[in-house]
């Protein structure tokens, strides 16, 4: 019943007659879709690296032995001392070991496990680099360091040389940019490390490593598993920590919780290692979506007034429309159909906008000192932010245009064209 | 001979400013080919009463028939398609769509009714601009032409659909003399040739003694 050629067909005649109005309104509604696609794709981009920058190094498990007090201490167990109250002073830590007992079969026990991507052994000592009289405290971290590559993006942080130079050196470092900066050290240069027995090693850099976080990188390096363990004087299945990378980040709780029973160690997951971090990406968010809402609701009074002024000047039109036998729906769709062409075509404009400017903000050069592995701002191209947007486009204006519409459904002709 | 519209008892009051009772149990007919007309002095409810026939008032009490069909009470839907359909209008002001050509003017309502295809509505609309001698301006925007040549594009607008009442207010009131007597010739020659029904609100009364009839209304009340 409802003509949709006609009315598109008047809605289109007003539009354009109505040049400078439809632009602006239409501008508008760009603006507030190519301000908001920006601004999401440059914030979440911004997010997603800060976010890469601790996630992507950090496992979603990790496991280690912690140093810690007994629980119990062997007093309470003495029967004769069960009615009273003991106190003991100056508790001292356990004695145990840090490597993890059974580390090897652990690790081909969670490599199995089909909901891990990875496990990799780590063992940290702690060393003095040694230059000159100078001695420089610091540890040294055993990696297997091909599997590291692979799961913790290992590759992004080595800024001079490469992880198979270190999978291929024996006695090879990937050294701190930080310690090698106050060293004067390049890749090529030895150094001397020194365990703290005492043992002197000679080290030769085949790398130079940056996380982008100074408290590291002036004190931590990476070394073959192998090496550091002959460093350490100890045999191949001395492994202090185990880091479990999952397929999907929320099992990781209770898979910890499992991990720490089954294997009668401590095992941290990335949520409670890292909750501060989820709270500030919700917080960047939520701006992000008040400072887009907002944009497209000034958009959405700019469509509502100029419908508005629109409709009064047509008075006329609708009442005359309405004599010749045009319904109040059929003068309704009309006016909608015209805030829904601004909405569609302002809302499209705003997507090439939005993505120009990303692509723009894109290649504008960043770089810093933290992040090695960024040379222009990040972006996130997110498709589900352009649906979200052009949606955003057509919702608002439909909600701007649909007051103004149904005035003009309810316009009386009889008094607009008796002119009282 | 057959009524094509049909009233019986209508009774309006006007709310504002003050309660006051417009019309006053009204009951007419217009036959089937006749042209009729109503005088009266303003404020004798003349036009109220044409609005009410032409089924864009609803406020009113009585019953309003068009051939023979019960009007009063429908959907507002479907009393537009009724205007659409059935009763063509001609206002005091012309009363055109002004962005749109005159051709365009001419074929919207038939558009609206949708049941002939867009070829034989322009061929249809050109046979109407034919027939008032304008089919040359058919291109030219509604909003370029003189009052005369309006008025006459906002006649064939009314026949488009060949309704069954062409109903007109003051439709000379806004023309000199020569467009005045035009229009009132292709009055004429509508209800003779085409045998369409005609009523026409108006003031002149040098018009009004030209049609069949004339229905004199004062104070709300027909009083011939």
């Amino acid at each position: 019943m409802i003509n949709w050629k006609v009315i598109l067909n008047i809605a289109r005649t007003h539009l354009l007659t109505k040049m400078k109005s439809t632009v602006t309104a239409s501008l508008g509604v760009t603006f507030g879709i190519g301000a908001y696609i920006t601004l999401v794709s440059f914030m979440t981009g911004l997010n997603e690296m800060l976010d890469s920058l601790i996630l992507n190094q950090t496992p979603h498990i990790h496991l280690y032995n912690e140093i810690e007090p007994s629980q119990e201490q062997p007093v309470a167990l003495y029967k004769d001392f069960e009615d009273a109250i003991n106190v003991v002073r100056s508790v001292k830590p356990k004695q145990s070991q840090t490597k993890i007992h059974n580390a090897l079969p652990i690790l081909n026990y969670l490599k199995s496990d089909e909901k891990v991507k990875g496990a990799t052994p780590q063992l940290r000592a702690q060393i003095f680099y040694l230059s000159g009289s100078i001695e420089l405290g610091g540890n040294l971290v055993g990696v297997d360091v091909m599997e590291e590559a692979r799961l913790y993006n290992l590759r992004d942080y080595i800024v001079k040389g490469t992880a198979e130079d270190l999978k291929n050196t024996e006695n090879g470092i990937l050294l701190g940019s930080g310690l090698a900066g106050k060293m004067s050290l390049a890749p090529g240069d030895r150094v001397q490390v020194s365990t703290v027995k005492g043992d002197v090693f000679p080290l030769k850099i085949v790398g130079i490593y940056q996380s982008g976080i100074a408290d590291i990188d002036n004190i931590q390096s990476f070394a073959n598993l192998k090496t550091v363990q002959r460093i350490l004087g100890e045999a191949n299945n001395y492994i202090t920590d185990i880091n479990v990378k999952l397929l999907t980040i929320e099992d990781a709780p209770t898979m910890a919780n499992v991990l720490e029973k089954q294997f009668n160690i401590t095992a941290t997951d990335i949520n409670e290692a890292n909750a501060q971090f989820e709270t500030g990406s919700n917080i960047r968010n939520l701006i992000t979506y008040a400072v887009s809402i907002t944009l497209l609701i000034v958009a959405g009074f700019g469509i509502y007034n100029i419908l508005n002024m629109l409709i009064y000047e047509k008075m006329k039109d609708i009442a005359i429309l309405k004599a010749t036998g045009f319904s109040g729906r059929d003068v309704q769709l009309i006016f909608m159909s015209q805030a829904m062409i601004i909405g569609a075509v302002g809302g499209i404009l705003g997507l090439i906008v939005g993505y120009v400017l990303s692509r723009m903000i894109d290649n504008v050069a960043f770089e810093t000192e933290a992040l090695p592995t960024i040379t222009t701002y990040p972006i996130n191209y997110n498709i589900w932010y352009y649906v979200i947007g052009i949606s955003f486009a057509l919702l608002s204006t439909f909600v701007a245009g649909w007051l103004p519409a149904s005035k003009a459904r309810r316009i009386d002709p009889v008094r607009i064209i008796r002119g009282t | 001979m057959e009524l094509v519209l049909e009233t019986k008892n209508i009774n309006k009051y006007f709310q504002k400013p003050v309660k006051f009772h417009v019309l006053k149990d009204i009951s007419l007919g217009v036959k089937k080919g006749e042209f009729a007309s109503i005088m009266g002095k303003s404020g004798s409810g003349k036009s109220t009463l044409l609005y009410i026939l032409s089924t864009m008032d609803t406020d009113y009490s009585g019953e309003l028939y068009l051939n023979n069909e019960l009007v009063t009470g429908q959907k507002s839907q479907d009393l537009s398609r009724i205007r659409n359909k059935h009763i063509g209008f001609v206002f005091q002001f012309h009363y055109l769509l002004s962005e749109f050509s005159v051709l365009e003017n001419v074929m919207l309502p038939a558009k609206k009714l949708a049941i002939k295809s867009h070829a034989e509505i322009e061929h249809d609309a050109m046979e109407k601009l034919k027939m008032l001698n304008i089919e040359t301006l058919a291109h030219q925007r509604a909003s370029r032409i003189s009052g005369g040549e309006k008025q006459r594009v906002a006649i064939a607008r009314a026949l488009i659909n060949n309704p069954s009442i062409l109903m007109g207010d003051e439709p000379t009131g806004n023309l000199d003399s020569y467009n005045s007597e035009n229009v009132f010739g292709i009055f004429k020659r509508l209800k003779e040739e085409k045998g369409l029904s005609l009523l026409v609100v108006t003031h002149d009364e040098d018009f009004a003694k030209r049609t069949d009839r004339i229905i004199q209304m004062e104070d709300g009340m027909i009083i011939n």
